[in-house]
Order: C-alpha cells, then sequence, then structure tokens
C-alpha cells in the first residue's frame, strides 16, 4: 500500500512518500523516510522493497557522492537518472531491484525536473507521476487539477487532495506523509501529513 | 647489487629493496609539498611551478579532497596520484555504505599505505612513487589529524611534516619554529616553510585550508596577500637586528 509521487512546479519540484514500513499486517513505523536526498540538490523518493529500497537508493547516493568527487562537478539530474536505469537494467536478469523511483532535481541550466524509473528500469521525464495503489487516486488528481507553472501553494494544495482522495479512497491508507521539495536553494524536507504520532 | 633490482619482490643481500628507495628518489625529485596541523585548522601547500604559459592551470589540481573531511596533497609520480586517489575516494564511499558512517583520517591513511605496500609485495608490478600528506578532522571527536604515507607502505602522524623537493631543509624550518597555532597563523608557518626552498608568490604556491566547515582553496591574491605579510614581517625582524648593532 505504498504510494509515492512527484509533480514539478514553477523552478521547483515537490516528491510526496507514504511514511508506513509494513509487514504483511504488522505496522512497524509510520515515520519511515523514504524520500532521499541524493545530494544537494535532487531528491528520490523510493517504494518497494524495503530492503532492495535501502541497498539501492543507498549504493546510488554513494556513487553520485563518488562522481562529485572525482570530477569536481556534479550530476545532472538527467545523468543521475540514467545512470539509475542503467543500474536497474543490468541486475534486472539477474537479480533485480523491486524498487519503483521518483526523481526530482534541479539544475542551474535547466531548471526543475521530474523523472519516473520504475523497477524494471523504464525511464521516462515527466511533469507529475505516481507509484503504488495511491497512484490510482493521485494521477487521476493531477490529471484534472494539474497545470504547468503551479506556485508552491498551489502545488502543495494539489498534494494535499491527493493525499486526502488516498486516505478516503484506499482501503489501507498509509497514516502519514512526507513532502520533499528540491528548488533553486536545494532540497530539503518541506513538511508531514500526519494522523498519528509515532 | 645491479641483480637485484629488477624484481621488487627479492630482497637484496644487505637487506635493501631497491625498487622502493629507488620510488624514494622518485618522490626526492617530485614538487615540495608541506603540511602543518594547527588547533582548529590544517594547512596544506604545494609547489607549483610557474613555467607554463599556455598549460590552463585549474585543470592541474595538486590538493585534492577525497571526502568532505579529508584531503590529500602528494609529492612525486603524479600519474600514480591519480590511480592512489581514485582508490582512495571510492574506499571512502565504499566505507560509508557499508558502515554508514565517515571515514577517519587514520583509517584512510592506512588504506592507501596498504595499498602502497602491496604494490613493493607482488610480482611484476612497481611500488607507487608518490608520498602522501593527508589531512583531515576526525568525523566524531573534531580532533585535526595529519598523516603521511611513502612508497614503502609506511605511515606515521605529524604536527608537521614536509616531502618532495628539498624536504629537509623545510622540515628543519618547521623543526625550528614550529608552535601550536590556529586559524591564520598556522596558515602564515606552512607557507613559510615552503617559502624556504620556493620562490616567493602566489602563483608559484598552491594553498588549502581544511578546517571543520572544509576544505577551502585560497587564491593567487590571497597567498600574495599573506606573502607580502611574511615579508614584511622578516624584514622587520631584519631590521629590528641591525638597529642595536648601529647603536654601539
Amino acid at each position: 500500500m505504498e504510494c509515492v509521487f512527484g509533480m514539478v512546479g514553477k523552478g521547483f519540484a515537490l516528491v510526496v512518500a507514504d511514511s508506513s514500513a509494513v509487514n504483511s499486517i504488522l505496522v512497524h513505523k509510520s515515520n519511515e523516510d523514504k524520500i532521499m536526498v541524493l545530494d544537494s540538490h535532487k531528491l528520490m523518493g523510493a517504494s518497494g522493497e524495503a530492503g532492495d529500497r535501502a541497498q539501492f537508493t543507498e549504493y546510488v547516493q554513494k556513487n553520485v557522492a563518488l562522481y562529485q568527487y572525482r570530477n569536481g562537478i556534479p550530476l545532472t539530474t538527467k545523468a543521475a537518472a540514467n545512470f539509475m536505469r542503467g543500474e536497474l537494467a543490468t541486475a534486472l536478469r539477474k537479480n533485480p531491484y523491486m524498487v519503483n523511483i521518483v526523481l526530482a532535481g534541479y539544475d542551474q541550466e535547466t531548471g526543475p525536473s521530474l523523472y519516473f524509473i520504475d523497477y524494471i528500469a523504464t525511464l521516462h521525464k515527466v511533469d507529475k507521476t505516481a507509484f503504488g495503489y495511491g497512484s490510482y487516486f493521485a494521477l487521476s488528481m493531477m490529471d484534472r487539477h494539474y497545470h504547468p507553472n503551479m506556485t508552491v501553494d498551489e502545488a502543495l494544495e494539489l498534494a494535499d487532495q491527493c493525499i486526502d482522495e488516498i486516505r478516503s479512497r484506499l482501503v489501507v491508507a498509509p497514516q502519514n506523509f512526507v513532502i520533499k521539495i528540491v528548488d533553486q536553494d536545494g532540497a530539503r524536507e518541506h513538511s508531514w501529513r500526519r494522523t498519528t504520532r509515532d | 647489487m645491479a641483480r637485484y633490482d629488477r624484481a621488487i619482490t627479492v630482497f637484496s643481500p644487505d637487506g635493501h629493496l631497491f625498487q622502493v628507495e629507488y620510488a624514494l628518489e622518485a618522490v626526492r625529485k617530485g614538487n615540495a609539498a608541506v603540511g602543518v596541523r594547527g588547533t582548529d585548522t590544517i594547512v596544506l601547500g604545494v609547489e607549483k611551478k610557474s613555467t607554463v604559459k599556455l598549460q590552463d592551470s585549474r585543470s592541474v589540481r595538486k590538493i585534492v579532497s577525497l571526502d568532505d573531511h579529508i584531503a590529500l596533497a602528494c609529492a612525486g609520480l603524479k600519474a600514480d596520484a591519480r590511480v592512489l586517489i581514485n582508490r582512495a575516494r571510492i574506499e571512502c564511499q565504499s566505507h560509508r555504505l557499508t558502515v554508514e558512517d565517515p571515514v577517519t583520517v587514520e583509517y584512510i591513511t592506512r588504506y592507501i599505505a596498504g595499498l602502497q605496500q602491496k604494490y613493493t609485495q607482488s610480482g611484476g608490478v612497481r611500488p607507487f612513487g608518490l608520498s602522501t600528506l593527508i589531512v583531515g578532522f576526525d568525523p566524531y571527536t573534531g580532533v585535526p589529524s595529519l598523516y603521511q604515507t611513502d612508497p614503502s607502505g609506511t605511515f606515521s602522524a605529524w604536527k608537521a611534516n614536509a616531502t618532495g623537493r628539498n624536504s629537509n631543509s623545510m622540515r628543519e624550518f618547521l623543526e625550528k619554529n614550529y608552535k601550536e597555532t590556529s586559524g591564520q597563523e598556522t596558515i602564515k608557518l606552512a607557507i613559510r616553510a615552503l617559502l624556504e626552498v620556493v620562490e616567493s608568490g602566489g602563483k608559484n604556491i598552491e594553498v588549502a585550508v581544511m578546517t571543520k566547515e572544509g576544505l577551502r582553496q585560497l587564491d593567487e591574491a590571497e597567498i600574495d596577500a599573506i606573502v607580502a605579510e611574511i615579508e614584511a614581517e622578516k624584514a622587520a625582524a631584519e631590521a629590528a637586528k641591525k638597529a642595536p648593532a648601529k647603536e654601539t
């Protein structure tokens, strides 16, 4: 019942993820941070197999850091997305990572961007996207209400509408959500939407 | 003796590993490098050969960062340095990945020294022809450290050290003039040591300062300003020495 979605606005990109860690009928914790800050200007929201999620995202984060030390400049969002896709593709026919990723980044030259990378190494550059059962509701809400160049407030309003739909219509809806934003000033946590305290 | 310097896995009858000693010769021919440890700052300084006019100097960085909190300067074969630095950078990230903690300065120094030692005990390879000066702050205790490694694979911690060309003169100067310093005083001490053997001027020296916040490369103007300060202090000291003599 994990859910990750994201959208691009005017000069920023937003990623929203649920924060439940579930094993069969047990909720281990409801404040699990599934959106990793990849580097100063990139966010990576991941959902899927818990072990794979942690392993793969940390592996990508360290390789992105290594690139920066070796070359003196950070990877572009596009390059990071393609690197991730390449790793997923290589592992696919041997030992696949069951992780779905929404990558959001801000580059000085090209502005904000959002990428959809699924567990079988599909890569799409998008304006809005979602993963999980919650995507049925989030995508529909975004199709109806999204428009290009939204302000941060407009985007948050849309994100809240998506979260409300998920909460009211999904049978085992996640309790809490975390929202992170990336813009010219960097990638950072924005806020939480809680129904329970952990 | 000539028969014992072919394959480096072979000791000579009097206990020498000639290839390792020849590697140390290569280091002695490399550019001068100095490192000084202060209480809150560690400074690395490297000599820059200023004869190349057409070269883009930005592509020749002699002081590199291995991680956010670790920097390295070296003397000797620069191509060997590239390989060693690359392996060290990978190890820094690999350590972060496996134990979720940044490396300590001692850990990465031990790793680099271990790598250098491996190449003195393998068939068909030659040792790395460089000595490194590794500086950084311990990520947990905040204690500053300066380490040196050499082609034989030995390493040790230092308060201040020099390697490369004329390292003996610089080390003598440091032994005479070292005291616990902080901030700007540490930078001045490092540059003064370097100026003992290098032509004066900002374009002949590359200086980087490591603080808890990270590594900062000083630009030419800053270095020139500090060099001017040092020369003024030297001139004042000279004048003070001469003045009493005149009175008598």
